[in-house]
């Protein structure tokens, strides 16, 4: 007897138990449920929601492992007092993937994944039981979107509880996976950014070890692009790094390149809806040429604390910060996003649209997109409300023309 | 007014009979005002960060509460229903600008850091609610009741709500040190912990209300709207 079999007929023997929901989890995440539609007019499908969160957790993978290295990368480059420059992405890739970067990112990548899932899926759980419903797939994804989403010091006791709060409050008292009014992703992440703001931003966090340097001899730093820019500091990455993905941000999201093929993925199984990508950029671009012909115009002089976020060029605001991994793999959150095709391209296009300007405009919260796709989720719905109005009216023009 | 008032109760029953007790315990829980009723809701998020703002805004409100129902229980009868509104109002405002000038004269760091939510006692729902549901229909013992009672109901969850917040966003507890000095780094904070910011920002004050409404409702689910 395989050990599909073997996992059904135990199901069968301790069901109604009050840990039923917990085998059950495990046992449909292993294989294809036993009791799926097999005859009738239904309509089937391989991809049930586990499958389809699996998807995505794969197109993830390839930003975990780049962001790995590029832990180390970035804590050697500190050490060694400046990045090594930059000629061409294959040349730069042997200082890159490196054994001991490799090390440094598992030993402080790692820990945010396993603690992330942990908490999150053992929470779960235990709602599951109490509830007595199944366990939901729901924090398959949001296990995986945390730890990239962090700055790789973040304490691990700082992880959980923001987990815990983001799936309790975020999403349990809601209803559960599916009924949640915000990403539960970045409500951990925002939770985090408010609570413990020392950790979340600065030219302190996103380097390994440059908290534990303060105020010695070895003390290291590392800053964002978009922290340099509100700082007024002269970039030291060029914008082919910052694509390529060689510098300094939360753990998973500075390569531009492989979010982009992560992107891919989701929009050719059809998981994410290219309509909120592409509007999204969009957006963001729309709103970097409204500054950067602000600055054309010369409202703005040099002096001026905006100067530098608005004279960048508009289409790098796609490159830097976590623009692109948010329009990508939480702004096409499907529960938290808006439903309807025209709503979704409208909702896209604000998320990017208030990303850029809250980047701009608040240098204090420089991710501008973690707040743009928070303000957009609760907007998700009353966007949806006025395209199905809109075509309730359109139609019922229609109506009254023909019956005239 | 007052004396048939107190007559009539009198007669009737004893001083603390079991509804006038209730009167007293029945908004601690399961009439809430601020749980069940919802009332009052914006000086909850305003003045809980700190647990002495909290306690003291509870006792501010349990005198004007009980004070002005016992005022306009006694007024009953001779308000013109058309102005009651603005005779509430006046005895209200009177009430709150002896808090106010007392809190200044005997507590100012205090005062200052209450700012105008003391003022703001005036708008509190809770307040307009008793007098118009409670006062008006009843006479002044019992209106003094209801008025503690329900003040004692707000003041509960404002000092369940000061408590967590104080402790966990500040790490204090009315201003001692109990999880050890951050700066120091002493006791809780030499391994490692850090005070929570989000506590003492506005949008943590309605979660931690949500959640005792959670709890609240979940032990006690004839509680639950339909």
């Amino acid at each position: 007897m395989s050990l599909k079999n073997k996992l059904h007929n135990l199901k069968e023997q301790y069901k109604g138990t009050k840990m039923a929901p917990a085998f059950n989890a495990i046992h449909t995440f292993l294989y294809l449920p036993n009791e799926t539609t097999h005859a009738g007019a239904h309509v089937r499908g391989a991809d049930d929601l586990k499958r389809t969160m699996n998807m995505v957790i794969l197109a993830m993978v390839p930003c975990l492992i780049w962001g790995m290295f590029n832990a180390g990368y970035q804590h050697y480059s500190a050490i060694a007092g400046g990045t090594p420059e930059f000629v061409s992405f294959f040349d730069h890739l042997k200082y890159f993937f490196t054994l001991d970067n490799l090390l440094i990112g598992a030993k402080k990548v790692l820990p945010l994944v396993i603690v992330s899932y942990v908490v999150g899926l053992a929470i779960e759980f235990l709602f599951a039981v109490i509830k007595k419903h199944e366990v939901e797939e729901g924090y398959l994804v949001t296990g995986m979107l945390v730890p990239l989403i962090v700055p790789i010091d973040t304490p691990l006791w700082m992880l959980s509880i923001a987990v815990a709060f983001g799936v309790v409050i975020g999403k349990e008292v809601f209803g559960g996976t599916g009924m949640n009014v915000l990403n539960p992703a970045l409500t951990i992440r925002a939770f985090l950014f408010f609570a413990y703001p020392t950790w979340m931003s600065g030219d302190k966090v996103w380097v390994h070890d440059a908290v534990n340097r303060v105020g010695t001899p070895d003390a290291i730093s590392g800053e964002t692009m978009l922290g340099m820019l509100a700082q007024k500091k002269d970039l030291t990455y060029g914008m082919d790094e910052a694509f390529f993905g060689f510098i300094p941000g939360s753990v998973g999201e500075t390569s531009t390149l492989l979010i982009a093929l992560g992107a891919l993925i989701l929009i050719f199984s059809k998981i994410a809806s290219w309509r909120i990508i592409a509007s999204g950029i969009v957006g963001a671009l729309a709103m970097g040429l409204i500054f950067n012909g602000v600055i054309a115009q010369g409202w703005i002089t040099e002096g001026s604390k905006f100067y530098d976020l608005m004279n960048l060029p508009f289409w790098n605001h796609l490159l830097i910060g976590g623009f692109a991994f948010g329009i990508t793999f939480m702004a096409t959150d499907p529960v938290s996003g808006a439903q309807t095709n025209k709503g979704k391209v409208w909702y896209g296009f604000l998320i990017g649209f208030f990303a850029v300007m809250i980047r701009v405009f608040n240098p204090a919260y420089p991710e501008g997109i973690m707040l743009a796709i928070l303000l957009m989720n609760v907007f998700a719905p009353t966007i949806d409300h006025y395209v199905v109005q809109g075509n309730i009216n359109k139609r019922l023009k229609r109506l009254k023309v023909k019956t005239a | 007014m007052a004396e048939v008032a107190e007559k009539e109760v009198k007669a009737k029953e004893p001083l603390f009979s079991k509804q006038n007790k209730g009167l007293m315990t029945d908004p601690l829980f399961d009439n809430n005002p601020i749980t069940i009723q919802v009332l009052g809701i914006c000086s909850a998020l305003a003045i809980t960060a700190q647990l002495k703002a909290s306690i003291v805004m509870a006792l501010a409100v349990m005198f004007v509460l009980a004070m002005g129902n016992v005022v306009i229980s006694l007024m009953r009868n001779i308000i013109p229903s058309k102005i009651r509104i603005i005779v509430q109002l006046v005895v209200v405002a009177t009430l709150v600008i002896v808090v106010d000038l007392v809190l200044k004269a005997f507590a100012y760091e205090l005062s200052k850091q209450l700012s105008v939510f003391v003022g703001l006692i005036i708008t509190n729902c809770i307040i307009m609610g008793r007098f118009e549901a409670f006062a008006l229909g009843n006479g002044p013992w019992k209106s003094f009741l209801d008025g503690i009672g329900n003040a004692a109901g707000y003041g509960l969850i404002l000092i369940i709500v000061g408590f967590f917040r104080e402790l966990l966003g500040s790490g204090t507890l009315l201003g001692f040190k109990v999880l050890g000095d951050p700066i120091g780094k002493t006791g809780l904070y030499a391994i490692g912990y850090e005070n929570n910011g989000f506590m003492l920002l506005a949008p943590m004050a309605l979660i931690t209300v949500g959640i005792i409404i959670w709890i609240q409702r979940s032990r006690n689910k004839s509680l639950i709207e339909s």
